[in-house]
Order: C-alpha cells, then sequence, then structure tokens
C-alpha cells in the first residue's frame, strides 16, 4: 500500500516529521514502511520559465533562439528545436547543470554556433505522461515551409507555393498573419489565404507567424498531416511532440516540483493480511495518528443530489447469493460530462501508482484508496431491464473483462448481472460491455461486500489478481459502502461530473453483530511483562476507534482481526513499543534436555564419516521418477512406489525418494562433470514411504550414505570407511556378504553388511552401466546404511580390556587354497581352530600366479598368540597353530603353502 | 727407552689429532696399543730393566696408554659428533614442500550454523525435537489458526500429496509446535529444526526446499518480556554480544501479538546499504505469545498457561553468516565449494 504524505496530511497533520522518522516510528507501531520515495528527488534545478523573445536560428531552418525569464535579473539564452512554443509561454527550464529523471544531467552547450544555457523540457523529459496533463497534447499542423517532398523530382506541394494557392479541393495555402493565445486549449488565428483574411480557433501548437499552412476553407481548421494523407518525413518537424506548455499557476523562477505535483514523497507499506483497514489513506491515517499521538480529522460526505428522476424507479437490485453478497450498496448520477479529472486528483492517483483515466474512473479509485472500499462505476444505458442481478455464474458464461479478455465462468464464481447478461465479474473486474465511455450519461456506483473466499478463488482460477480483488479477499468493512459510495457522490459534484440521484440503494444480508471483549487491563499487563497504565490503554483504544465503556471494549467494524483480549493486549503493546517491554529469562528447566540418545548417534556418525574424509551434503528429498531408472531399479521394485507431489515444480522434483542413492550419484556425478579430480561425500537424510494406514502420513527413516571416487578410491577404501564409521558407533561382529544382485552395483564388487540378522545396509561399486547413464566413466562408489538399523545395533559404554602383560608370539602361515573361497571362511575357520591362545588374525597377502596351482591362490596370515597369564613358549604356539592347520585342512581342503 | 715411549707417544698423539675416520682412528689404536702395537712392543722390552728403573717407565708406560686412550676417546667423540652433524645435513627436508594432509571431511556449513544454534537452545534447557516432513494440512494449518482460505494453503504454494489437500509436504516447523504440545503437553520447552518446503522456484535466494527452525515455549506466567530476553540472549549469541535489535508487530495466524525481529545491520551499523536494502535493518525472525486458539486446540487452557513461539530461516543465517552470495549452492555440493568450510 502506497501512502501520499501530501494526501495524509489532509487526515492527520503528524508535524514535522522527516521521512526516516516518519518510517521508523509507524514501522515500530506497526505499519511496515518498505520503502519511501521522494517524487521530485531526481529534478535539481528545474524551473517555470517565461519565454520572452523567439527568433528563428540564423543557421537551421528549424530551431529557434529563446530568451527566457527564469525569475532572474536577465533572461537566459535557450535554443531549442521544438516548434510548439510561443512568446508569452510558461515552460519547464532545465537550468545550467540541473538534473532530470533518469540521471540526465543538463549543463550549458552550443548548439550551431548560439549559446545555449539549459534546456526546455518534455512532458516525458520530467517522466509525465499526457494522462498527467490532457491539456499538453499536442496537435501538429503540416506547415508547408517545413514540407520535404519524397520525390524531389515530383514534389505534391510546389516550392514556390503562395498563399492563396489552391492545394486539393477546398484546401488552399494561406499564411499566418497574427496569432494569439485561446487558453490552455489552442489559438486565436488569423490566416491570409491570398487577400483575404480567415481568423479561427486552432489547436495546433506549432503554428507561428510567417508559417504557410494548408487551410480548409470548408472546416475553416488548419490541416495536420492526417488531413493531407501525408507522412511524416514529408513534414519532418510537424511531430506531435515537443516542450510541456504550463496552464498552471506559477510564475517563472519557481520550482517546478510542487508545479507537476513532484514535492510529495509516497511512503510504502507492507500491510499483513489481518489489517486489510490499513489498505486505505483513512486506514493508515488512523495508526498514523495513534502513532504520533495527533488528533485524526475525518469528514463525512455531503451529497446535495436532486437529479432528475427516482432511485427505486431506475434500478432495481436482487442479491440472490446473500451468503456470497452480505451487502450491496449503490448510487446514480445522471447526465454525466466525461472528462480528465483535475490536478489534485491526478496527482494523487498518480503518488499512489494509479493512472489517471477520467473523472468518473478516477473517482473510483480515488475513493477505493481513500476509503479502501473497492468501487465499481458502469454504464447505465447497458444494465437492461435497469435491474441489477448479483448471482453466481452459469455454468459456461462468458464475459469479457474490461482488459479485453474473455473468461469462462462457473457458478462459484459471482457476477453482477442485468437482465440478461453478465455486466461485471464481481469484486475482481468489471465487464467491457458495460464500461464508461466519451458519451456515458447515467453511470451506477457499485460499492458492495463481497464474500472474500469467493472472491479470492475467482480471481485465482482465472488468473487476474486484481487491487479490488486482493481487497476483498482479506475481508472488509462492511459498514464502509455506504461512506465510500458517498463520497464518491460528493467528488462528482465537486468536480461537476454529473448530477446525483438522490438516496441510495442498500441491500444488507447480514446482522450487524459487534464484537466485544473485556477489557482486563492488569491480566494484560501480566502477559505482556509490562506496567503500562490503564489510562494509556483506554486512550490508544478510543484513538484506534474501539467503544470503551465500563470494561467493555467494542471492537469497530474495520478490525474483523481483534476477537480476545490477547488482540487487545497487542493493540497496548505496539503502541507502548515492542522496544520498551522489558528482557527477562523464563525459568521452567525440564526434565528432558540436552541431546537425547537418537541424536547424539547421528552427531557421532557425522562425525564419524568426517573423520574418515568425507564432506557432508544436503540434497533434495524430492527425485525424478526417472531416477530409478538411472539406478537400474528393475521396473517392479517397490521402491518405485513413490508418494508423489501432484503439484510439484516439475518433473525432476516430483516424488518422494525412497533411496538416497540417485540424490548421491547425481551430486557425483555433478562433482565428476566439474572435473573436481576426487570426492568423499556423506549425507545423513530421510527416505520416504507411504504408511498404509489411511492418515496419508509417512515413515521417513533416515539413511546414511557415503559416496566417492577417484584419489585412489576403490573398494577397500570404501569398506575401510564403512567399518570404520561402524566400528565408531560401537557396532560389534558385522560381516560382509557378496551381493551380486543389487541392480546399481558392480556384481563383483558389492557387499550387503549383516549384523546377526540385522541388513545394516550395502556398499560396492557403482555398476559401471549406472555410472554411464550419469555419464561418468570413472568408477563411483557408495555406501547405503539405514541409520534406524545402525542405532539399533549400537554397543553401549565400551569395557575396558586389561593391555596384555606377556609378549605375544606371531606366526605367519601362507595358505593354499580354492581361488573361489572367501577370505572370511578362511579366517572364520582359523579363529575356530585355534585353542585359546589366538588374539590376532591379520591378512597380509592374497597371491596368484607362479608357484601357486591354476585354480589355486595362496593367502597369507599374520596370527598372533599370546595367554594373559604367561610368556608361551613356541611349543604352546605351535600346538595352537597345528589346531588351526588341521580344521583348515579339513574343514577347506586349505594346506599350507 | 723412556725416549722411545715419549717418541710413541708424541707420534700417536699427532697421528690421532690428525684422524678425520672412524676406521683409520681404529687402525691407530691397534698400532698403538694392540696386542701386536708399538707400546706392547715397549713394554715387552720391561724384562731387560733394573728393578729400580721398571716401575718408573711402567708408570710411564700406563701413562703414555692412558693419555692415548683419552686422546683416541676424544678424537672418536669429535669424529661421530661430526659425523651426526653430516647425516643431519644430508637428512635435511625442504620446509615449504607441503605436508601430507590426513583425509578431513567438512560438515555442510548449512549444518554447522543449525548446530550451533541448536547447542545455543541446548544451553539455555530447550530439548530437541523432530518431526515428519510429509505433514497433515491439519496441523501445517488448521490447528496453527491458518484460516481455510489463506493464501499459504494454495496449491501453488504448498506441495500437496493428497487431492483433497489433506497432506502436504510441510510449508513451515510450526507443525511441531502442535505435536510438541500434543505428544508431550505443558510445560514444554523445545526446539525443532528441518526441512520445508514451498513452491518457489529455484534462484538465488529461493529453494523449493529448505531450513527452518521452530522453538515453543509453554509454561505458568510466561510473558511477553520472556519471549524478548530469550530472543535477545539467543540473538546476541549468534550475532555477537553489541548486536542491537528492534522487535515490530507483525501478523502471524498463530501467535497474538506476533513480532518481527529486526538487527542493525551488521555492514553499515543502520545508515542504510544495500545489504540491508537500505533500511538499516535486516529481519532475522518471526515470532509471538502462541496464539489462545493453538493452546485450546492442544488441550491447554490459556486462561491458566501462556507461551511463545519463534521461528526463523537457516538459510539466510547461513548465508550471511559465510557471506555465501547464492543459496543455489549450498545444494550443489560441489567439493570445492565444501571445502571450503
Amino acid at each position: 500500500m502506497k501512502l501520499s504524505r501530501k494526501w495524509l496530511q489532509e487526515f492527520v497533520d503528524v508535524g514535522p516529521v522527516n521521512d526516516r522518522d516518519f518510517a521508523e516510528a509507524m514501522t515500530i507501531s506497526g505499519s511496515k514502511v518498505e520503502v519511501t520515495e521522494d517524487l521530485g528527488a531526481e529534478i535539481k534545478n528545474v524551473v517555470v520559465g517565461r519565454i520572452d523573445k523567439m527568433e528563428r536560428h540564423p543557421d537551421s531552418d528549424h530551431m529557434w533562439v529563446c530568451q527566457i525569464d527564469i525569475g532572474q535579473d536577465e533572461p537566459v539564452q535557450i535554443v531549442t528545436g521544438a516548434w510548439n512554443i510561443h512568446e508569452g509561454d510558461l515552460i519547464p527550464v532545465a537550468k545550467d547543470n540541473s538534473w532530470l529523471p533518469g540521471g540526465k544531467h543538463i549543463t550549458r552547450g552550443n548548439l550551431r554556433g548560439v549559446k545555449s544555457k539549459g534546456m526546455l523540457c518534455s512532458l516525458k523529459e520530467l517522466n509525465l505522461d499526457e494522462r498527467d496533463f490532457p491539456y499538453a497534447v499536442i496537435t501538429a499542423a503540416a506547415l508547408l515551409n517545413d514540407y520535404k517532398p519524397i520525390d524531389p523530382e515530383k514534389p505534391s506541394i510546389p516550392a514556390d507555393i503562395q498563399p492563396g494557392h489552391k492545394i486539393f479541393g477546398p484546401v488552399v495555402c494561406g499564411r499566418v498573419i497574427n496569432l494569439s493565445s485561446a487558453g490552455e486549449n489552442g489559438w486565436s488565428c488569423g490566416v491570409d489565404i491570398g487577400g483575404t483574411l480567415q481568423s479561427f480557433f486552432t489547436p495546433c501548437s506549432n503554428v507561428h507567424e510567417g508559417d504557410l499552412v494548408a487551410y480548409n476553407t470548408k472546416t475553416c481548421s488548419i490541416c495536420t498531416l492526417a488531413d493531407l494523407r501525408a507522412e511524416q518525413k514529408e513534414f519532418p518537424h510537424c511531430i506531435p511532440d515537443g516542450i510541456f506548455v504550463l496552464h498552471e499557476d506559477c510564475k517563472p523562477g519557481d520550482d517546478i516540483r510542487p508545479v507537476i505535483g513532484a514535492d510529495d514523497r509516497v511512503v510504502e507499506f507492507e500491510i499483513t493480511p489481518n489489517r486489510p483497514d490499513c489498505l486505505s489513506v483513512i486506514g493508515l491515517a488512523r495508526e498514523a495518528a495513534v502513532t504520533f499521538d495527533k488528533p485524526l480529522k475525518l469528514h463525512d460526505p455531503e451529497v446535495r443530489g436532486g437529479a432528475e428522476g427516482a432511485l427505486p424507479e431506475l434500478l432495481d437490485v436482487e442479491t440472490p447469493d446473500p451468503d456470497l453478497c452480505p451487502r450491496y450498496t449503490a448510487r446514480m448520477v445522471r447526465n454525466v460530462r466525461i472528462a480528465p479529472s483535475p490536478k489534485w486528483m491526478r496527482e494523487r492517483l498518480r503518488a499512489n501508482g494509479v493512472r489517471p483515466i477520467n473523472n468518473i474512473v478516477d473517482i473510483t479509485n480515488y475513493v477505493m484508496l481513500e476509503y479502501g472500499q473497492p468501487m465499481h462505476a458502469f454504464d447505465y444505458r447497458y444494465v437492461k431491464g435497469g435491474k441489477i442481478v448479483v448471482r453466481r455464474a452459469r455454468a459456461g458464461e462468458e464475459l469479457t473483462t474490461l482488459d479485453g479478455n474473455v473468461r469462462k465462468l462457473t457458478p462459484d464464481m459471482l457476477v453482477i448481472a442485468d437482465d440478461t447478461r453478465a455486466v461485471g465479474l464481481a469484486g475482481v473486474m468489471g465487464g467491457l460491455n458495460s464500461e464508461i465511455v466519451e458519451d456515458t450519461a447515467d453511470v451506477v456506483f457499485e460499492s458492495a461486500n463481497f464474500d472474500g473466499a469467493c472472491i479470492r478463488k475467482t480471481a485465482l482460477a482465472l488468473g487476474m489478481r486484481t487491487e479490488a480483488s486482493a481487497k476483498f479477499e482479506k475481508g472488509l468493512d462492511i459498514l464502509n459502502t455506504l461512506p465510500a459510495v458517498n463520497r464518491a457522490c460528493e467528488l462528482v459534484e465537486l468536480l461537476g461530473a454529473g448530477e446525483v440521484v438522490d438516496g441510495a440503494i442498500d441491500i444488507l444480508n447480514f446482522a450487524p453483530n459487534p464484537v466485544t471483549v473485556k477489557f482486563e487491563p492488569e491480566k494484560m499487563n501480566r502477559f505482556l511483562g509490562v506496567d503500562i497504565p490503564e489510562a494509556d490503554m483506554r486512550k490508544t483504544l478510543l484513538a484506534l476507534g474501539f467503544g470503551l465503556e465500563g470494561d467493555t471494549i467494542t471492537v469497530p467494524s474495520w478490525r474483523s482481526d481483534v476477537e480476545h483480549w490477547s488482540d487487545i493486549a497487542e493493540e497496548a503493546a505496539r503502541f507502548y513499543g515492542y522496544n520498551n517491554i522489558p528482557n527477562t529469562l523464563s525459568a521452567g528447566l525440564g526434565e528432558r534436555r540436552g541431546w537425547n540418545p537418537v541424536q547424539q548417534a547421528e552427531n557421532a556418525a557425522g562425525a564419524l564419516c568426517r573423520a574418515a574424509g568425507y564432506s557432508e551434503i544436503i540434497t533434495y528429498s524430492f527425485i525424478s521418477p526417472a531416477y530409478y531408472d538411472k539406478i537400474n531399479l528393475p521396473a517392479d521394485s517397490p521402491l518405485r512406489n513413490s508418494m508423489k507431489i501432484l503439484n510439484p515444480l516439475g518433473e525432476d522434483t516430483s516424488i518422494m525418494r525412497t533411496t538416497t542413492l540417485p540424490s548421491m550419484l547425481e551430486i557425483l556425478a555433478r562433482n565428476c562433470h566439474y572435473r573436481n579430480k576426487s570426492a568423499r561425500l556423506y549425507e545423513l537424510g530421510r527416505t520416504y514411504f507411504a504408511r498404509d494406514d489411511g492418515s496419508g502420513m509417512a515413515d521417513e527413516p533416515k539413511v546414511l550414505s557415503l559416496g566417492a571416487y577417484g584419489g585412489g578410491m576403490d573398494f577397500f577404501q570404501m569398506k575401510g570407511a564403512v567399518e570404520a564409521v561402524l566400528e565408531g558407533l560401537h557396532i560389534e561382529g558385522f560381516r560382509f556378504e557378496a551381493e551380486t544382485g543389487n541392480p546399481s552395483y558392480h556384481p563383483g564388487r558389492c557387499a550387503r553388511i549383516y549384523r546377526g540378522g540385522f541388513l545394516l545396509g550395502v556398499l560396492g561399486q557403482i555398476h559401471p552401466s549406472v555410472a554411464e547413464n550419469y555419464g561418468v566413466d570413472c568408477e563411483l562408489y557408495a555406501a547405503e546404511l539405514d541409520f534406524n538399523t545402525l542405532y539399533e545395533n549400537m554397543g553401549g559404554t565400551p569395557v575396558y580390556h586389561p593391555l596384555p602383560r606377556f609378549p605375544a608370539v606371531t606366526r605367519d602361515i601362507a595358505l593354499v587354497c580354492d581361488k573361489s573361497l572367501p577370505v572370511a571362511k578362511l579366517e572364520d575357520c582359523i579363529c575356530r581352530g585355534a585353542k585359546g591362545l589366538l588374539k590376532a588374525v591379520s591378512l597380509f597377502d592374497v597371491y596368484t600366479g607362479k608357484g601357486v596351482p591354476e585354480g589355486k591362490k595362496s593367502v597369507a596370515f599374520n596370527l598372533e598368540l599370546r595367554a594373559d597369564d604367561r610368556s608361551l613358549t613356541a611349543q604352546e604356539a605351535d600346538e595352537d597353530v597345528k589346531g588351526i592347520l588341521d580344521l583348515l585342512a579339513k574343514e577347506l581342503n586349505s594346506v599350507l603353502r | 727407552m723412556k725416549e722411545q715411549l715419549e717418541a710413541i707417544r708424541k707420534g700417536a698423539l699427532e697421528a690421532i689429532g690428525a684422524s678425520q675416520e672412524t676406521a683409520g682412528l681404529e687402525a691407530l689404536r691397534v698400532k698403538y696399543l694392540g696386542k701386536k702395537g708399538e707400546l706392547t712392543a715397549v713394554l715387552k722390552q720391561m724384562g731387560g730393566l733394573s728393578a729400580e728403573l721398571r716401575p718408573v717407565m711402567g708408570q710411564l708406560a700406563n701413562d703414555v696408554r692412558a693419555s692415548l686412550e683419552a686422546a683416541i676417546e676424544a678424537q672418536s667423540a669429535v669424529l661421530s659428533q661430526k659425523a651426526l652433524e653430516a647425516r643431519l645435513a644430508a637428512e635435511a627436508v625442504d620446509v615449504t614442500i607441503p605436508g601430507s594432509k590426513p583425509p578431513m571431511g567438512h560438515k555442510h556449513p548449512m549444518y554447522s550454523v543449525l548446530d550451533e544454534m541448536k547447542e545455543i537452545f541446548l544451553n539455555m534447557g530447550f530439548e530437541i525435537m523432530d518431526g515428519p516432513e510429509i505433514e497433515q494440512a491439519d496441523y501445517n494449518f488448521t490447528k496453527l489458526n491458518a484460516p481455510e482460505n489463506h493464501p499459504s494453503r494454495d496449491w501453488t504454494d504448498t506441495f500437496y500429496l493428497k487431492e483433497d489437500s489433506s497432506v502436504l509436504l510441510r510449508s513451515q516447523t510450526s507443525p511441531m509446535q502442535i505435536r510438541a504440545m500434543e505428544g508431550c503437553g505443558v510445560p514444554i520447552r523445545m526446539i525443532s529444526a528441518g526441512r520445508v518446503y514451498r513452491k518457489d522456484e529455484v534462484d538465488a535466494t529461493h529453494s523449493p526446499m529448505f531450513h527452518q527452525i521452530e522453538g515453543l515455549v509453554v509454561d505458568k506466567g510466561i510473558t511477553m518480556a520472556d519471549l524478548k530476553g530469550t530472543l535477545n540472549a539467543v540473538i546476541r549469541e549468534i550475532y555477537g554480544q553489541e548486536t542491537v535489535t528492534r522487535f515490530r508487530p507483525h501478523h502471524f495466524p498463530f501467535t497474538e501479538p506476533s513480532c518481527e525481529v529486526d538487527i542493525q545491520c551488521y555492514k553499515c551499523g543502520g545508515k542504510g546499504c544495500p545489504t540491508c536494502k537500505g533500511e538499516g535493518w535486516i529481519e532475522i525472525l518471526g515470532a509471538g505469545m502462541v496464539h489462545p486458539k493453538v493452546l485450546r486446540g492442544c488441550g491447554v487452557d490459556p486462561e491458566e498457561y501462556s507461551g511463545f513461539a519463534f521461528g526463523m530461516g537457516l538459510e539466510r543465517l547461513a548465508l550471511g553468516r559465510y557471506k555465501i552470495s547464492d543459496m543455489r549452492l549450498i545444494f550443489e555440493n560441489d567439493t570445492r565449494f565444501l571445502e571450503q568450510f
């Protein structure tokens, strides 16, 4: 919501408060200021000037040298190429060293040898257009002395044409003999057409004494390019553009900013959805009045009325859907004179970002801004049968709205209709078929209250959120419709835009039921932790428009957000100032605090991954269904049973992941494509599985995933990292089993990780074809560990084992066995074969080749044997080793090499 | 004989002093002191001496032996010192060659900030709760007093998983307020952080998935002054003890009164600059006193209990903390980015 400080001034005088302090004070009391714009900030050193004298440039066929009074002792000389100015005109002068909108800097210069100390400004150069100053429209005559034939061999108008010569039909050449201003609309002009002098009015502003013009003796007017059916290039300087000639109450030397309404500051507020009342000048003025502790000056509209006819005979209104239209108020204006609205109204509309259109439309916009009540004006002659029906649209009904678009309507939308057809989309936009046009004679002003939800849905469904619909959807003050329509009628009379018919149509489909709240100052103070005097609270509430009798607060109709004592506490607190509330620390520590065990495990898992060299990543929870294909998931895999987002941003983020693998691979691939030589990454992220209990909710188990490539990464490095994490979490007795059937992984380099019957997860090299799907040709490795299972299998606090006091005996054994035999089986066998002295087995070599038979391999272990109570003899150790070798031979057919 | 001994001493001492190698020194020891050495050879002549001379010569011979042994030992020490120095010199490394780093993983900057936040709240006696991301509209909106037609319920704003709009991806962490009160009752003092989802296209400041941290304190006699005291303490922990805050009224459906909290711009000190969009203040969180309707909906009597709640976005905090210019970097997970933190 934008607010003109000048407009605000009409309702409350906040005193000499600068922009910054105003913004701060309003923000602190609850109306957040986004930005304050000084409309004239970009204009500097631009003043009103009067053209004292103008002569043609000695060295140019189209420029003028002007002597301009800018309120100083001496006139300044400025050269201009514009032809629409005359001696005596008041014009905006950008002096030497001046600034114009857009950062344009004007300095003195030399134009074809003639000094020029500044520039005369057009509307555009002041960031204005014709809608701001309709009188500044320039009509250009086709000046014969500016004629340049397209083909020099065949001129349409002879170069030596003289007054009186015929051009075509009734059009003859004339020389301008005299010219005098006839107000803001044109000139009285005398033209010699070959001996006779014709005197007439012309709107053409590029005519000067001595010019040759094409004069139409039939219409008694000077011809424009269009009249001559000429092209612009034939009359290069006869353009509908030029200097902004002022018809304002100003004098040479005046600062231009107040003259064009650029002396205002516009404050832009962020209004929260609970305060639709602040989407109006009056609403904000009320807030400002309380903020600055100044009186609010409200005004009751006064309408003289008296136009011909009786309203009940002219207009009949029906509201067959009262729930969607709680109130419908309308008045009528007759003998309307459509014209531009006055400068002060245009300026205020402009300051609030609304383009002026014509007096009637401008009045509706003005009242909407001032009262916050959207208004609609429509042409009475198109209301067939003099009847307005506010009804639901019929299925298939169509309406062309004011913006020219054909809208297909549905029965949950509300329309304003006459006897036969819709003429407007209630609360959103009027219909083109009842638009206010030049010859509109009778106007109906509608000021209604519509159901917010209905308006919101309609605007959303049609994709046309308008200023009006944005207001209605928040729920407007139902008591505001009549004052607003009266204000519109008052403005009609003030502007002389028409005659108002007495009375108003006012259909009330609601029962007024003001909300009351008990006034409990002590309770509010306790709740806020402050000590605001009761009298201050009362004063604030009254100033805000609340009723207060005894301890009963009556909430004003425009404050539908207030219904509980905590709402009243907020009113008291925001004008007391949140920043004046003290800072205290509440007591009350609960029993549950600190990291809980699951959170501790999560923290530990992350720390272990980082200690292993893996960095944390964050990936989206939603993925593309195509990702399942990328990881070679079979078509019938239950993992494809993802929960679907019904309104996703796009296919790529349309389903909730059931596996974190594609997320990890996506990131690995991305790093690969960025040419990062290696990556070690982990994420503790959720997966999502629909519960089958009908709740629609999901189980969201967390998965600890690791991913890596490059930097020497191989299966055993990834396995080592997983082992380090598992051991760090004190998970004991886990084992790895070859997994050949996981389609995402290399069938020969993949393992499942178990502890007892629990499957902890899977790890391995990503299947080369999957890597290829990601456009990666290096080896990718990954591990997926189910966090809940990890957590359930975590050991408790480690228990200390005494350190060995006696030396160990070590024995190296190299075994020959079948090539396909897993090392884990040998290890298992070694452990079982030992007779209690074996403390550690470590693999140190696996060999195939020369010296080992075909189909066999040699596996070398280092055995560490030790007793806790004595030094071992070699004999004791050898006995244990013998037991081991015997079992190996027996069970695995594996013998010493 | 005496001359002989003195000659040996002189010659030997010179030779020892001139010896530059351990091996040479050993050879000298053998030459002079060995069983077949020169001194031994002289001593073998002792038998031919008179009884008077024998002790004198014996004495002298021992003297010579002792001085030679001492000289050899001293020279040996010199030589080994030299050898050590030579070895050390040979072993010298170029200390400017980069070290071999052990592999070090990095915590994601977003979660570094989150963990810092969690620690602050844990130290203030809060517990940390976790909740579902796939949430019921009831918890995400209705029980938080969001009106039926609240714009945030639109399918253009929130992701839905059921046609009847009853299940969605939570658009805020606030439903955890309800789950906490329903699950644990009051009094309560908790925070909950996690992923939230809104239908925003990805750009430098938006992501359809981002993170929030939510807090809730409910007990008898909790006041708005407690809200301010707690949040000011937290903000000073995060942004520094000198941080200036501003509490200004705002609107959230689930709190009343509601506020937004700004800190004075750390870049310009409140004068106004591009960082604070000229306002001098940077908005960092939303908060308020828990709405009586919300309390009542959770079975808590608002006439007996009161409380405050707050919520803040984490991405903006992390971006500000580490001067990260683009939110996309957070979810891109480029190792060159991750390894900077």
